[in-house]
């Protein structure tokens, strides 16, 4: 495993990117300053290609790599300028990286990949995975997920992330082996967790479900605002006619004709001017929907939390019910209905040897079960201590991101009201020569 | 200068007449009235105001100049439609309007009317101006019967919309240098409902109507020979203009359509962010934010779509019924023509038949019956030459006819483009300016929000930053 910040390159590298993905990538700046990789380490995912290949049931399929660059940040301030590392990824593998630290880190947060399928479609926007518009918008959420990742405090520190941006091959080889598919919970141990549970942390109940609101608010809000996207591109779009009919028209007439004709052209702009508004709206909607996925991280930590607390409600009641039959097999006051203690009352007690090898195998139980408590005990606290610190870290990113968001879409409405204004203005200014 | 027919009416008023003329005196010379009419003994007749016979070509043209300018300053009739009523009977339920007549010409009696006349009576009043005066342009009326999706609710709009058209149509005809001088329209203004109806009944019956009506038929079928070359020109432009304008009035409704439907959704959109802001803490207020940006910007969608409805759609389909109009006035033109044509071919087949020594049926039956040949001939050549001095006559009026119908809608053609172009232009600029009122408003709306927003200009540039 390479050390991390040992990495330096010779070349001089140049940055390939084109004004929408530069555009796109300040949009990426949702991410705390100065924290432990991302310092040392400057990330980027840079293009993204077709590629063709053999899937698992051997068929051929075309699929989507993206391009990661990596350059060390001492090497760029000390003015040597070195050709980034790169390698190539697909979505797949974002998807075992981000189930690795999941199941590596429940405590935290994890930042979300983007969609795995468009949804949120409004007619226009295509659904196709192989659509340049979607696969662009995917390269920027998956930098996205690049840069939160390597910024946070605990998770920028793990080696299968470090492996992951600076060695191509051997990597789902090395991620296997970490075996942590097998640590993942059981959905039915999950969920059961969940129902049983008794005295669950009341600030992560609350906050289970503050995740359920926000996954369906943000959910419900992107639906509509889809359907808006829609019937604007419509309005919009149906301007466009007006641009053919004028132009047909002032072929006819002597003295109109000329504003006609003008006013035909602004009438084309118009029209044509939806699409890049609504082009700049998909961003918002990401930055939304990134918060939409962010929703369920939010409450897997939640439910994690319900997990260790029932586990050791469990391990307690457990522990709990040992001591009580140690009692009962001790004193031969039965407290409890048992069938046991039915059956010898019908049929006779226990030897004396049997009751001892069942009492000293009781005490080792509840010396392990002692132990098993005290584990558990702290395993809870500790999550418990660790979740609420990153939940208040991503309570507080989430609040600046929105807010940046909601004033962005506020910009973006008012460079809409701008472009309507400059080409109806300019219309009038035709329809005056007519 | 003042127009020509001011100065048949009020020669004493040149260019000044007031704006506001109610509660002004009619206030004319009698004598100076006559003065002029005696020019014309036609006139001085008054069937220049007698509607319901077919008046001289030659005085029309030549009393009723055509003028370049109608502005403002030499009107002296302001028309209003208003106050829609409805009245039920044990027969029909039906509206009535208000027509407001306000006037200073000299051949209504008084300066104000006041009357209530129905959809029926202002056809009524369109079909007589047409029958009069074939070739002009009458400004349409609006449709009888609600055009599928033009009207959506069928009272409060339907009946405001066509209050409004009724409105514009009684004004251009009052704009209209001839067509303001019928006597029907004289009536139609000032006459009660009792008189309205008495007025009605006379007129040509219904069997001459019905003549008029064959001859147009057999004209139209026939069709016209030689159509002047100037009204072919008109002709194909009449075809592409109403082209054009049906697609432009489509275009318009389909806009208004598409529009009300953004509403809809936008309508939806803002509680979207009200209902998220009862989760948040910090972000709450600024979620209100949005949501009441939202909502302000769906009110003046509404109004800019209600504009869209009452200023621009209605002078379109106004202009689609035009272009009926005009097609229907140039058949008529042609038929006069064709009328006239058909009349010099009989001419010239009359003139052939008395020229040439034919062995007509009723010469070989007059030598069996055992008549004179020579006498025979002599009757039928008397006979051909007595039809064929009528149908000089008869030809020369038509000539006329036809000769005053060009010069009619020469004249009113050019009219009509003009107002064509000035109702369209002030349509569409008010379209374009209503739009750019509504962008500039939703503008504040989120400029007001994001000054809110903002706490240092700074903030923006922190956004440019990559990490």
């Amino acid at each position: 495993m390479a050390d991390a910040g040992n990495k330096e390159s010779a070349t001089i590298g140049g940055d390939e990117f084109t004004n929408t993905e530069l555009e796109n990538n300040k949009n990426n700046t949702m991410v705390q300053e100065g924290s432990t990789l991302l310092r040392r380490m400057e990330i980027s995912v840079a293009e993204a290609e077709k590629r063709t290949g053999k899937n698992t049931v051997n068929m051929q399929e075309i699929f989507t790599v993206y391009l990661i660059e990596t350059r060390s940040i001492d090497a760029i301030t000390e003015g040597h300028n070195p050709a980034p590392d790169s390698l190539w990824r697909r979505y797949s593998e974002f998807e075992i990286l981000r189930n690795y630290l999941l199941v590596t880190y429940p405590f935290i947060v994890v930042p979300p990949l983007p969609e795995k399928r468009a949804e949120f479609v409004w007619h226009k926007l295509s659904a196709d995975n192989m659509d340049p518009d979607f696969v662009e918008r995917r390269r920027v959420g998956l930098e996205n997920f690049l840069l939160r990742v390597a910024s946070h405090s605990v998770l920028s520190n793990d080696k299968i992330l470090y492996h992951f941006l600076t060695e191509e091959h051997r990597w789902k080889e090395v991620v296997y082996e970490t075996g942590f598919q097998a640590k993942a919970d059981s959905r039915i141990k999950a969920l059961s967790a969940t129902f049983r549970v008794k005295n669950p942390d009341k600030r992560f109940t609350e906050m289970k479900h503050y995740s359920d609101e926000l996954q369906s608010l943000t959910s419900q809000l992107l639906r509509v605002r889809a359907r808006v996207a829609d019937r604007l591109y419509g309005v919009y779009k149906v301007h466009g006619n007006y641009g053919r009919v004028f132009s047909e028209w002032s072929a006819l007439e002597k003295e109109m004709g000329d504003g006609l004709q003008s006013a035909g052209h602004h009438m084309d702009a118009y029209a044509a001017s939806v699409d890049d508004i609504l082009e700049e709206e998909e961003h918002y909607a990401d930055q939304l929907k990134e918060y939409l996925f962010y929703a369920e991280a939010l409450r897997a930590v939640c439910r994690k939390h319900e997990l260790t607390q029932y586990e050791l409600e469990m391990a307690s009641s457990d522990l709990i019910s040992k001591k009580q039959q140690r009692e009962e097999l001790a004193t031969g006051m039965v407290r409890t209905f048992s069938f046991k203690g039915m059956t010898n009352k019908l049929f006779g007690q226990e030897t004396p040897e049997q009751r001892e090898a069942k009492l000293s195998l009781l005490e080792e139980q509840i010396v392990q079960g002692e132990e098993t408590v005290t584990e558990k005990t702290v395993e809870c606290e500790e999550y418990v201590k660790g979740a609420w610190v990153d939940m208040q870290r991503f309570k507080e990113q989430k609040d600046r991101d929105l807010r940046e968001a909601l004033i962005g879409y506020a910009i973006m409405q008012i460079s809409m009201c701008k472009k309507g204004i400059q080409v109806w203005t300019n219309a009038k200014e035709c329809f005056h020569k007519m | 200068m003042s127009r020509t027919i001011d100065a048949v009416v009020s020669p004493t008023q040149t260019n000044t007449i007031p704006a506001d003329i109610s509660g002004q005196m009619l206030d004319l010379d009698e004598d100076d009235d006559l003065e002029v009419f005696s020019k014309d003994s036609t006139l001085a007749e008054g069937s220049m105001f007698n509607a319901s016979m077919q008046t001289s070509p030659g005085s029309m043209v030549n009393q009723c100049k055509f003028e370049e300018d109608e502005e403002g300053d030499s009107k002296d009739i302001f028309i209003t439609v208003d106050n829609p009523e409805s009245h039920v009977t044990a027969i029909e339920t039906f509206i009535t309007y208000r027509v407001l007549t306000k006037t200073t010409r000299s051949e209504f009696d008084n300066s104000e009317y006041e009357v209530r006349r129905r959809y029926q009576d202002f056809l009524w009043l369109k079909g007589k101006l047409e029958e009069a005066h074939s070739t002009l342009i009458v400004h349409p009326l609006p449709e009888k019967f609600v055009v599928k999706g033009m009207v959506e609710r069928f009272n409060g709009d339907f009946i405001e919309t066509r209050r409004k058209a009724l409105h514009k149509f009684l004004n251009r005809i009052a704009d209209h240098p001839i067509l303001s001088c019928s006597e029907d329209f004289k009536v139609f203004l000032s006459a009660q409902a009792w008189e309205l109806t008495t007025y009605k009944k006379q007129g040509p019956g219904f069997l001459s109507r019905m003549g008029e009506t064959v001859r147009a038929v057999a004209n139209s079928v026939r069709g016209v020979k030689n159509r002047p070359e100037e009204f072919n020109a008109i002709q194909e432009y009449v075809e592409d203009f109403s082209n054009k304008i049906s697609s432009l009035d489509k275009v318009t409704q389909r806009i208004v359509k598409e529009q009300k439907e953004y509403l809809e959704e936008l309508k939806e959109y803002g509680p979207t962010y009200t209902l998220w802001s009862g989760s948040e803490e910090e972000l709450a207020e600024q979620l209100k934010g949005v949501a009441g940006c939202i909502e302000r910007c769906c009110k003046e969608t509404e109004e800019q779509v209600g504009h869209l409805s009452d200023t621009l759609v209605p002078v379109l389909h106004e202009y689609v019924l035009c272009a009926e109009t005009l097609k229907a006035v140039l058949r008529r033109r042609d038929n006069i023509q064709a009328e006239f044509e058909a009349k010099n071919e009989a001419l010239a087949t009359k003139k052939v038949d008395r020229d040439t020594e034919s062995s007509d049926l009723g010469f070989v039956w007059g030598s069996l019956l055992g008549k004179n040949p020579e006498e025979a001939r002599h009757q039928r050549q008397e006979r051909l030459d007595g039809e064929i001095e009528e149908l000089k006559e008869e030809i020369d009026k038509l000539e006329d006819r036809v000769e005053w119908a060009n010069n009619a809608l020469k004249g009113d053609w050019g009219r009509w483009q003009r107002s064509m172009r000035g109702d369209l232009k002030s349509a569409f600029l008010s379209t374009a300016e209503k739009n750019v009122d509504y962008y500039e408003k939703c503008l504040a709306v989120w400029e007001t929000f994001l000054l809110s927003q903002r706490t240092e200009p700074s903030e923006e540039t922190d956004r440019d930053n990559t990490p």
